[in-house]
């Protein structure tokens, strides 16, 4: 049977929401292979997130608690991961294409001798599974197909929406992947940065700051603006590399994509690896002081001015009318 | 300490690629071409591992012969050798991997440097796909590297904040952006590297079916997104998000 298995990711306790757009993709691709999705699940008490995961329209999910997989580690997931594949029958494996995903998937391709997709934006059946994904910084789309007959694909989340609980109540297994831990390879430390703010790949708005803003102090107004739609913070590249914004922040080619509902770029030149994080937006909105910005090339909305004026007076305005 | 460093040649990130008419490729006339820029942090810690612990720092490519100058600029930050698997085909990550192998296997490094991505491909891959295949431990997106007694503490750059880990040597690191500043190469060490070894291999030397896993069927530009409008006042923005795009 041509089986789809997801690999579940969760973080602090909770199932990640780009888990869900994963699984969407898995559907999508069920449905051309004709064979069912099975999601797996690796963690130490993960019972919780197991049973929730089964409130979603898949076939069934396997999950494995063990000390070993107490904190991520490719290592010892990937393994895992490939005997799950087995488990199932799966001839196409896939999870999100976050840092967990990009860092674990290879792995897991090289076990199964799969040949692997980054970043697949969409799958179709035209004599065969063919997928589609972004590379040169989204400048370029290829059409790519997989010659090995597993298949391994990174999936880039803002290109699927996320599935929805249908409370079908698919089976539950716990399975003993019976690959324990690896050597020479010891977990240190995560330090995970809390925030109230959503997570910036979830989130319905997203306001973005570049290098116009000159210092990590000066993000406050892009934070208060953000605060006030209940938005997610995200920066520049150039802005991480000048310490005004944690690396976690950092949207494009080289960092996080997201595609919310609202997006402002605050101080942004709009830069093509910039783009590539983020024009997947359905509504854009561009706040710099140059009319020649390559930004208002792409946005919905411009506006030629002041940041330091501009973003106060609209936190301020928006405010009024949010309450 | 024996270090390997990867170095890709890859178009200018700063030029735009055009795509050929018939999709079979992007246009190859008039690039330019540089190291990778994950590369050059890759290479910087590579350099800096040695300054700490001694040894050698050998760089390899897999490409074009032209890669022999992303080879050279390597030499001449200070990495001392340079190894170039001569290839015109356009290989897949799986297939790089493999070619790695077989260089690992002949260099026996105590580690490898590699960068997080290539940037004209964008695949996130080799490092991990090579890691498996010599069942290493791996570190990507490195932001912090130390090593003592044979093992590597690495800090990492992770969704959702940072993440830390140990790994015995041999093992494989992968450079994130804040890794390092790459230092620039001086006069006198461009006029050293070019007085440096440098091997050159083919795939076929090394026994290696570069075959691809994945094969590219088509290349197509993206949809553009058309220029909107631009706006009076803060007024007209909150007027039109509220009334026009109905967001807020
Ligand atoms: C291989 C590679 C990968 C990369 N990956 C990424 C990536 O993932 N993400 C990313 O973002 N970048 C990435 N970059 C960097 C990218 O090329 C740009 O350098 C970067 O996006 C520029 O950031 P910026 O817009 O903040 O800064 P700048 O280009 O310096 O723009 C600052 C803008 O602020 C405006 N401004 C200044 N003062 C004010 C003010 N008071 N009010 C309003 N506007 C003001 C200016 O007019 C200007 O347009 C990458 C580059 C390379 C080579
Ligand atoms: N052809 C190549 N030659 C040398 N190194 C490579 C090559 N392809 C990939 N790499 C290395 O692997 C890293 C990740 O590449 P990729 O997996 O293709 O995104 C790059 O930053 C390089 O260090």
């Amino acid at each position: 049977m041509a089986n789809v298995l997801v690999v579940a990711e969760h973080l602090d306790g909770a199932l990640r929401k780009v888990t869900l757009s994963a699984i969407t993709f898995a559907q999508e691709t069920a449905e051309l292979t004709g064979g069912d999705v099975h999601v797996v699940l690796l963690g130490q008490d993960v019972d919780g997130i197991a049973e929730e995961l089964a409130g979603y329209d898949v076939a069934g999910v396997l999950y494995a608690n063990d000390a070993a997989y107490a904190n991520y580690l490719a290592e010892n997931y990937a393994p895992a991961i490939a005997a799950a594949a087995e488990k199932v029958d799966a001839t196409v494996v896939c999870a999100p294409a976050s840092t967990t995903g990009k860092d674990l998937l290879p792995r897991v391709a090289a076990k199964l001798d799969a040949g692997m997709v980054s970043d697949a934006i969409s799958v179709e059946d035209d004599d065969g599974l063919k997928f589609r994904r972004p590379l040169w910084a989204g400048n370029v789309i290829t059409t790519v197909e997989v010659a090995t007959p597993v298949k391994v694909i990174t999936v880039r989340t803002t290109d699927f929406d996320a599935a929805e609980p249908t409370g079908a109540g698919a089976s539950v297994e716990a399975f003993d992947p019976g690959t324990g831990a690896a050597d020479g390879v010891e977990f240190v430390s995560f330090d995970l940065v809390k925030s109230e703010r959503p997570e910036l790949t979830d989130a319905e708005v997203v306001v973005a700051g570049g290098r116009g803003l000159r210092s990590g102090e000066n993000f406050d107004m892009i934070m208060a603006l953000a605060d006030t739609l209940g938005g997610a913070v995200g920066a520049t590249r150039a802005a991480v590399d000048s310490g005004y914004a944690p690396n976690d922040w950092q949207i494009g080619q080289t960092g996080k994509v997201v595609a919310p509902n609202l997006y402002f770029a605050v101080a942004i030149s709009g830069a093509i690896q910039h783009l590539a994080g983020m024009k997947g937006s359905k509504n854009i909105v561009a706040i710099n002081k140059d009319p020649e910005a390559p930004i208002f090339q792409v946005s919905d909305y411009g506006l030629v001015a002041d940041a330091f004026e501009a973003v106060p007076e609209l936190t301020e305005k928006l405010k009024d009318l949010v309450d | 300490m024996k270090i390997l460093a990867t170095v890709k040649r890859v178009t200018d990130p700063d030029m735009k690629v055009k795509i050929k008419p018939d999709q079979s490729g992007v246009v190859t006339e008039g690039v330019e071409y540089k190291m990778n820029s994950f590369d050059e942090y890759g290479v910087e810690e590579a350099i800096k591992l040695k300054e700490e612990h001694g040894g050698e720092v050998v760089v390899v490519s897999v490409g074009p012969s032209a890669s022999t100058k992303e080879l050279r600029t390597a030499m001449a930050m200070g990495a001392d050798r340079g190894i170039l698997v001569e290839t015109d085909e356009d290989l897949d990550s799986d297939a790089v991997a493999r070619v790695l192998v077989e260089v690992v296997n002949r260099e026996e490094p105590d580690v490898i440097l590699m960068g997080k991505q290539a940037v004209d491909s964008d695949r996130n891959q080799t490092a991990q796909l090579l890691a498996s295949y010599l069942d290493w431990p791996q570190a990507t997106f490195a932001y912090t590297v130390e090593v003592s007694d044979g093992w590597a503490t690495v800090a990492r750059e992770v969704d959702g904040g940072t993440a830390t880990k140990r790994i015995e040597l041999p093992g494989i690191i992968t450079a994130d952006l804040r890794l390092n500043e790459p230092r620039y190469a001086s006069l006198p060490g461009i006029m050293k590297a070019k007085r440096k070894p440098l091997d050159t291999l083919t795939p076929d030397e090394l026994g290696v079916d570069v075959a691809s896993r994945v094969n590219v069927l088509k290349y197509e530009a993206p949809e553009e997104r058309a220029a909107g409008e631009i706006l009076e006042d803060v007024d007209e923005l909150i007027d039109r998000l509220k009334n026009e795009a109905n967001v807020i």
